[in-house]
Formats: structure tokens, sequence, C-alpha cells
């Protein structure tokens, strides 16, 4: 068997998602995993940057540099490509609300590195529907914010030809508690609902239209059940065929094809055991390269221990490898479809698309997914799904090795010997950048900046594509924070529904939630009134899963719970934790700034007399951060391994009682 | 969190009139809190805020509602209004109860999206803890305490339909949100299950021919005098989402406020809400029985509206007169 006579297909675009601290810190990570043998580029953006304020804004004050690269304005993103020709690479963008500006800016510094725009490759995810399903990082209401999703793709259709302009994302339904079906029906949905708005909105000529259908890309999560989710990706391809076809008229196979690229999943991956999370990358990673009919473009592998915290540059290069194990030393892709013709595989996908295309009937039938966004029918769906697959690893039903089954291990040398497994973020880099932030400021031209802001409102008030105004404000040297503020005066901000308002269905209430209930009853009763809970999301972190479901379970448990909803100032938490009269502040953080927020709503619940409250957490919360947080008074500090959600409103229950002297 | 001591309640009245939010805070904590001593705690508070209730600077309204036809965002908007006028806005915001697990989840605060640093709102959320038409049983009693301190006192009701009867009799002002294209609301007012309001709103007019038709039916059905007389009542559409029509509805909540007072008949309502919540609360808690002990419904509320009292004070006798009468026992072993 010679290797050399055997024809391989050329391996999917390998990239790892990254970026922290800063731009230059960033551009030294890419370098570096670039010479390792990734071939693209994925940037994380950080929270304020992908929410529209510059880092010395008060909302940014502990998330600058957390999950992802602050870039405040060009020179900024210049410094992010230092050394990179943006000719050759191709550079995926996780950025939605503020997409059409981090994209002015790239084109800003790619004209500085003298390149013609028709050579840039790369991707904006650009979609801001699911936003306000999962994720949050919207700004503006519905509306204006598909108007923008659809200037983007109408400007980059026209000039930058090898751009996909939008990613529609069903990574993030999933993580939100999607089942393969709801996966599929809502991202075609979006996908429907943005292509009709891009033929409504005129700046596309009709015999052009088929360029924009070709240009759409999706963004796909795998699961750990990766039969399912193989046939998952060849319903996905089917359905988007006979869609484009049908609706759009498009006649080239080319254009019809459905192409996407992959983060497997996030949500399966587990804070115990966290070794046991390289087998299951692994495994989702088959689900999505083992079919050769609908294999991904593009895969980027989560780190063993991103349940952890921040992945080092070693974790990175691990889920690298990965990669490049399956594609260089296994025979993958020597062959053709592995699965065409397997009657099982067909009877699944059948299954799927079927159940799929229910789905889709039934939001066409109220209005389309823009409206069953605004009117929270998508969000509640969701948040029962949810609920019910927490509720399966909480009877047993699902199992999850290391979590709920087998949970003994011997010590990991992983995380051994005080190793804390994760990379700390220089508590430095915030101060840096706004440092560096307010140097800048102070040296460009005042006139242009107000000249180019002038533009931009003109073009966001009067409907003209955002676009070419945009990178005027770029290469003047506007910030991202000033960019983003103009279009909040013109577009207004908006706050989604939350969908925990679910219908309880009292059905399947185990032993475990009886007891709770009957105790916080109790209790309530001591007290003199029922238990109330406020769930509260500081900062910017919009992943409100873990906050939703336990807002529905502490109203399962026969707590009143106040929740309202994402990016909430630490003022307006202890204020509403005051006005509501609650017995228990519930806070969630997943970003990772965890020890800033919670100082903050301490000290403001101390200035209005509220700090008799007692403030439990729950997030991605490092060890020694826990004690931290124990230490400044916070009652309990709960992560990934608490899955018992009926003991996490037990102890609740006994941290109120503790508070009252019961 | 124990019940102030009885030397603090004073101290706490007094911090209320100031507008301490604190002070509001614990106050309605305590109006929520059903342990006996609390009970007379909370008595007491009324007593010392007796002048609240008679209080003719400020205004209760209630907006009323089917669910969906954006109750909440027309709050936010009218919110902004008041706030823009320089009145200072308390607001009591119903959801319902899940009869499963008595828990609740309280939503509306989030559409109402107020500022952190504005001391002129203060918003208090209320599950409908059983069956107290689409009102919680705590919310006569808060809604007198936020009187005493604000301006405008809003009551935004669950919206169940025909049980939405309740917070017509608890407030000044009563507006009902109209959903546009159901003709539900139409069929209910017309039928009279519905309480005729004292303000008709057809919210949501961005909908277009929808809403302009429900506009036309119920100005059709029902532009006439109120049944409390002198009050012609109007059908007005709004947009909260675009901010079209608020203006005048604000406008013409002033108007009706202002009728009330000129006829005279501000107090007299009042008392009688007075009368309607003790009925209302001991019929939840001795049933037909218990108010039959007390000489039947019609005497009974002819005797509450006549008297000038506190309505806890009240109460609690009147408790306290049917627990020994029909059960023997005292009150203080009450569930």
């Amino acid at each position: 068997m010679s290797q050399e006579t055997v024809k391989r297909d050329p391996p999917w675009l390998m990239r790892t998602y990254s970026g922290h601290s800063s731009a230059r810190a960033s551009n030294a990570l890419y370098r570096t995993n670039l010479s390792r043998g990734q071939t693209g580029l994925s940037v994380a953006f950080d929270l304020p940057t992908q929410t529209g304020y510059d880092s010395d804004h008060p909302l940014a004050r502990g998330e600058v540099g957390k999950v992802g690269v602050p870039i405040n304005h060009i020179g900024d993103m210049e410094a992010l490509f230092d050394q990179i020709p943006l000719a050759q690479m191709n550079t995926s963008m996780t950025i939605n609300a503020t997409a059409p500006w981090l994209l002015a800016l790239y084109i800003a510094v790619a004209e500085r590195q003298g390149v013609d725009l028709a050579q840039l490759q790369g991707t904006t995810q650009n979609d801001v529907l699911k936003e306000y399903l999962s994720r949050g990082t919207y700004i503006f209401p519905p509306a204006p914010s598909v108007r923008l999703t659809t200037d983007l793709i109408a400007y980059t259709v026209q000039h930058i030809p090898r751009w996909n302009p939008t990613n529609i994302c069903s990574y993030h339904l999933q993580e939100a508690g999607a089942t393969p079906t709801q996966e599929l029906a809502y991202a075609l949905c979006t996908a429907m609902a943005i292509l009709d708005a891009v033929q409504a909105c005129g700046q596309i000529p009709q015999e052009r239209f088929q360029d924009v259908v070709g240009r759409i890309s999706f963004f796909v999560n795998a699961g750990i059940r990766f039969v399912e989710e193989t046939c998952k990706l060849r319903a996905f391809g089917r359905l988007w065929d006979t869609l484009v076809q049908q609706r759009y008229a498009v006649q080239n196979p080319k254009q019809r094809l459905f192409r996407y690229g992959v983060q497997v999943n996030s949500l399966g991956l587990t804070e115990s055991q966290p070794e046991n999370n390289v087998q299951r990358i692994v495994l989702e990673m088959l689900a999505v390269t083992l079919s050769k009919n609908a294999r991904a473009r593009a895969i980027q592998l989560p780190a063993w221990n991103e349940a952890l915290g921040l992945p080092r540059p070693w974790d990175q290069q691990w889920a690298l490898r990965m990669q490049q194990v399956l594609a260089l030393e296994t025979d993958l892709l020597e062959y053709g479809d592995l699965l065409d013709g397997s009657p099982v595989i067909e009877a699944k996908v059948q299954e799927l698309i079927a159940g799929a295309e229910e789905e889709m009937a039934r939001v066409a039938t109220h209005g389309g997914m823009v409206a069953c966004i605004e009117s929270g029918y998508v969000k509640r769906e969701l948040v029962q799904s949810h609920t019910r697959r927490l509720r399966n690893i909480e009877s047993g039903a699902l199992q999850i090795v290391g979590v709920n089954c087998y949970q003994d291990t011997a010590e990991s040398p992983l995380t051994a010997g005080g190793e804390s497994g994760i990379l700390k973020v220089d508590a430095q880099a915030e101060r840096e950048q706004i440092a560096l932030l307010q140097a800048f400021r102070a040296n460009r031209q005042q006139d242009g900046v107000d000249a180019a802001l002038a533009q931009l409102h003109d073009a966001a008030a009067s409907g003209s594509n955002i676009m070419p105004s945009s990178i005027v404000c770029a290469r003047a040297g506007v910030t991202t924070g000033e960019w983003s503020e103009v279009l909040r005066q013109v577009f207004g901000e908006y706050r989604a529904p939350t969908g925990v308002d679910v219908y309880p269905s009292g059905l399947g209430d185990s032993a475990a939630l009886l007891a709770v209930r009957e105790r916080v009853r109790r209790t309530g009763e001591e007290l003199g009134r029922p238990l109330r809970l406020l769930i509260g999301k500081p900062g910017l972190d919009g992943h409100s899963n873990g906050a939703e479901q336990i807002a529905v379970k502490g109203r399962d448990a026969g707590f009143e719970i106040v929740y309202e909803g994402i990016r909430l100032t630490p003022a307006r938490i202890a204020r509403a934790a005051q006005e509501e009269g609650v017995h228990l502040i519930g806070l969630s953080v997943l970003s990772g700034s965890h020890l800033e927020l919670v100082e903050d709503i301490c000290q403001e619940l101390e200035t209005i007399g509220a700090s008799g409250i007692p403030l439990v957490i729950g997030g991605i919360i490092p060890e020694e951060d826990a004690r931290r947080l124990q230490e400044r008074g916070v009652k309990a500090v709960f992560t990934p391994k608490d899955v018992d959600m009926n003991a996490i409103m037990d102890s609740m229950v006994t941290i109120i009682r503790q508070a009252n002297g019961l | 969190m124990h019940p102030p001591e009885t030397f603090a309640i004073t101290a706490l009245a007094t911090a209320i009139g100031r507008g301490e939010r604190a002070a509001l805070a614990e106050a309605l904590n305590l109006l929520d809190d059903r342990r006996p001593a609390a009970r007379g705690q909370a008595a007491e508070l009324l007593r010392l805020l007796q002048h609240a209730q008679d209080n003719t600077r400020s205004q209760l309204i209630g907006i009323t509602g089917p669910p969906g036809a954006g109750k909440s965002t027309l709050c936010a908007a009218l919110i902004t209004v008041w706030r823009q006028r320089g009145q200072r806005v308390g607001v009591l915001a119903v959801d319902p109860s899940s009869p499963l697990s008595g828990g609740a989840v309280l939503g509306d605060r989030l559409r109402m999206q107020t500022s952190a640093d504005d001391d002129g709102v203060f918003v208090r959320s209320l599950a409908t803890r059983g069956q107290f038409g689409g009102l919680s049983a705590e919310v006569w009693p808060m809604s007198l305490v936020m009187l005493a301190g604000f301006d405008v006192v809003l009551i935004e009701t669950v919206g169940v339909g025909q049980r939405e009867v309740d917070v017509s009799r608890l407030c000044d002002t009563t507006c009902y949100v109209a959903q546009p294209g159901s003709g539900d609301s139409v069929q209910f007012l017309k039928a009279g299950i519905l309480e005729v309001p004292h303000i008709l709103v057809v919210n949501k007019a961005d909908m277009g021919a929808v809403a302009h038709r429900t506009l036309a039916e119920l100005d059709a059905a029902l532009h006439r005098e109120h049944p409390d007389g002198h009050w012609q009542v109007p059908v007005l559409a709004t947009s909260a989402t675009h901010h079209s029509g608020i203006e005048a509805l604000a406008d013409v909540m002033e108007q009706h406020y202002a009728e009330l007072q000129s006829q005279g008949q501000l107090a007299p309502r009042r008392r009688s809400y007075q009368a309607y919540w003790i009925h209302k609360r001991l019929q939840e808690e001795f049933g037909s029985f218990g108010i039959e002990q007390l000489g039947g419904e019609q005497a009974l509320l002819a005797q509450l509206e006549t008297q000038d009292l506190n309505l806890l004070d009240h109460y609690e006798v009147l408790r306290q007169g049917l627990y020994t009468r029909c059960l023997g026992s005292s009150a203080s072993e009450s569930p």
C-alpha cells in the first residue's frame, strides 16, 4: 500500500477561537498558533467590544480583555494583525451587533496594508437574531439589527466577493437547549428572515440575488450524540438545498451548498474529571467530518478545561493537534461518503427533516422568526427543552460520566499540586488598555472624528447602507463606543424576552423537588411571607442559560423570582433587591469578571442600606476566586460541577434560614 | 429580617414621608408579613400614614387588560412621561403565581426598565398568591403606603380577563388596555362581564389596520358615559414601542382625576375601596359563612363605607371577632 498514490481530500480550515488581554498579546498568540499549523484565525472579542462600549466605559469594568481581545479603534485592529498579511489570511470574527464596525476596521487595516478588498477572505458572524435567544450581545431592537445585518451583506457581496458576510448560528441555539430538530428549524428560519430582508431592502439587483444566497454560511454545534449529529448535518444540507431552490429560485447547485463551520459542543464539557472532555471533543469532531457530503469547511475545538476557566496556550495547542491527527494521520480523507446508502442513517435524516419542517411551519404561522423572537415564543421553547435536559441529568436518565455516574476518581496530575490548569488574565491588562485608549483619543484629529460621526448618523437615520460611513469612521479614528453610541441614539436599545415564563408542567416533579418545595413553603411561613429570590446577571455577559434555568427551577420550588434579564449594572441589581424585598440574591457570571462585579454589588448594597441580604453566585469560578468571594461575604459559590439544582435550591433555603436566625 | 420593633414604626412612617427608599421597602415587607406581631405593626403604620389615604394630590391608577396587550411596556412609557413632568411614581406590578408550586416569575420589572439612579421611581412586584382577581391581596395596603411618598401610584394587574373587576374597586382611575385584533374585549365589555373602565386604550397602534378596526369597534360599542356619572369614557390609541399617544393618555388620566376631585368623589371612593378590600379579604379567609356572621355583604359594606377607620385595625377586629365566634380560638393561630 503506497500512500503516495492515494488521493486525499484537502483538510478543512483549522482554527482556535482565541484572543485575550490586548491586541498586542493576542497578535503574539495568533502568530504562535499559525506557526504551529493553524490555517485560519478565529478572533474572540471581549464583551465591551461586542456590546459597543469603549474599554473605559463604566459597564466595561472588569470585562476588558477577559473573554476576548479589546478593540477600540483602528490602532488596536492594526496591532492585532501586525505582521499577518491579510491578503493571505482567512479570518473569522465572532462579532454580531457591532459587526459592521469591526468589518469597517478590518477593511481600514487592509487598506493600510495595501490589500485589495477583493482579496479579503473571512467571515463575520453577523447573526444578531440568535443573540436575542442565546449569548445576549445584542444592542438594538430587532428591526434595526436586521437592517445592519443586511447592510453588511449587501456591501460585501458587492465589494468583498469572497467574504462570508453572515454565519447563521445554530451553535448557540444548542447551547441554549435546542434539540436537533429545533436547531435545524430555527437556524433555517433565521436564514430565511435575513434573506427576505436582503431581498426587501432593494440594495441588490434581482439578477445578483443568488450570489447573496451563495455567500450565506452557517455555524453549527456538534454534541456528544454523534450519530444523530451527523444525521442532523445531512438533514441541514438537504433542507437548505430545497429551501433556496424553492423560495429563492437559486439554479446553480454550487450556490445551494450548505457551507458550515463548527465549534463542537461546550455545553456538555464537564468540570468534574475534565480530562474526559478530550474524548468528548474528539467524538463530536467525528460528527462533522465523517460524512464527506456533509463535512465542515472549518473547525474549531474547545479546550479540555473550558469549564474550569480560560484555556492556556498549551490547552489550545492540544485542541489543534486533535484536528491534525484526524486530518493527517487517519485515512478519513481518502474515501468518499461513508454513510451514503445506509438505511439507518437515511431514516434518521428523514425523521429530523420532518420534525424541522413541522416547526418551521409553526414559526411561519406565528409571523416568521423575528415575530417569534419578539413574542418570546422561540425563547420559551428553548428554555423548556433545556429544562427537560437538566431534569434528565438530575434523574440519571441522561448519563454523564464523572458527573452523575462514576464520580469516583483518582487525583488528576493535570490539575494537581496547586496547578490551577487555567490561564489568568493579567489584571494590569485593563489599566494598560485604558491608558492606550486615552492616549489614542488625545492624539487624533477631532474635526475628522466629528465629521465622520455626523456622516454615520445621517446614514443610520436615512437608511442608506451603513458600511461606507463606518469605514470613514474607522479611518478617522472613531472608537467602538462612539460608533455604537450614534446608533444607540438613532435606533434605541432593546431588552429581549427571557423565556422563563414557561408554563410549569408539574409532571415528573421528583421527590427531591417536592421536599425542597415544602421547605421553601415552611420557611416562608416562619418568616411571615413567601420566599423571594432575585436572580441577577451583572456585567456584559449575555450567557443567560444558567440564570434562566435557576429562575424556572426556583419558581417550581415555590420561590417568587425576580429576574430582569442580562446586562444589569451592580447599582440596578442592588436597587431591585431592595425594592423587591427579596430574601436572597443569586448572581450568575460566566465572563470571569466575578471578583470585580461582586465587589461592586456588595458596595452598592452597603450604600443603600441593604447589605443584610445574603448573596450567592454561580458561574465558571476557579477555586481560588471562590475562596476570595466567600471572604467578601458571598454565602455560596456554585460551579458547573453543581448539577443537582434541587440541592442548589435547598442550600439557598438554608442560607436564608441562617440569615434570618432560624 | 425580623419585623421592626414597635418604637421603630414611628420612625419608619416619618422616613417614608421623607421619601426614603429603604424605609418604603421595609414597610412593604412589613405589610407582606402575616405573622401576628407584624400585623399589629402594619396596622400601626397605616394609622400613622392615615393622611396618605386622604392625600388628594396623589393619584391611584390601575392598568388592566388581557395578557400580551403590552401593559408593562405601556406602563414604562407612562413612567417616562410622568418623570419628565417631574412626578414621582410608585409601581405595584402583579404577576400570576403557579398554582402547582406556589412560586412565581415576576417579569414585569424587566419591561419597565427604569434607571438605577432615578430616585423618583420605585417598583415592587407581587405574585397573585391565590384568587384575588388578578391582584394580590397585599396590593391595597401597599398602595396606601406608596401614596404617602409618590405623586402617582400605578397598579398593573395580571390581565386574566374576566376577573379584572377588582382593580376598578381599588383605583381612582382604571385604564383598560385592549389587544388589537381580538374581539374578546369588546364582547366582554358589551356583555357587562368586564366592568367599564374610565379609559380605554388600544395599544400597539403601530399594527395599523388591525388596531384601527379594534379602535373603531370599541368606540362604537363604548363611547359613552361611565356608570359613575359625569365622565365620558374616552377611547385612545397608543403605541408604547413608538412612544406615540402616551402624552395624551397621561393628560386624560389627569383630567379624570381632576374631575373626581371637582365632584368631591375622591374621598368617598377611597372609603369604598377600603370597605371592598376588607370585605374581600374576610370573604377569602372565612367564606360566605363568615360574611353572613357579620350580617351579610350589603350590611357589611354599608357599615364599612360610612365609617372613618383604619383599614388594617378594623380588619383585625372583625377577623378576631369571627375567629372567636366561629372557632372559639384566637386569630394568632391563623394560617
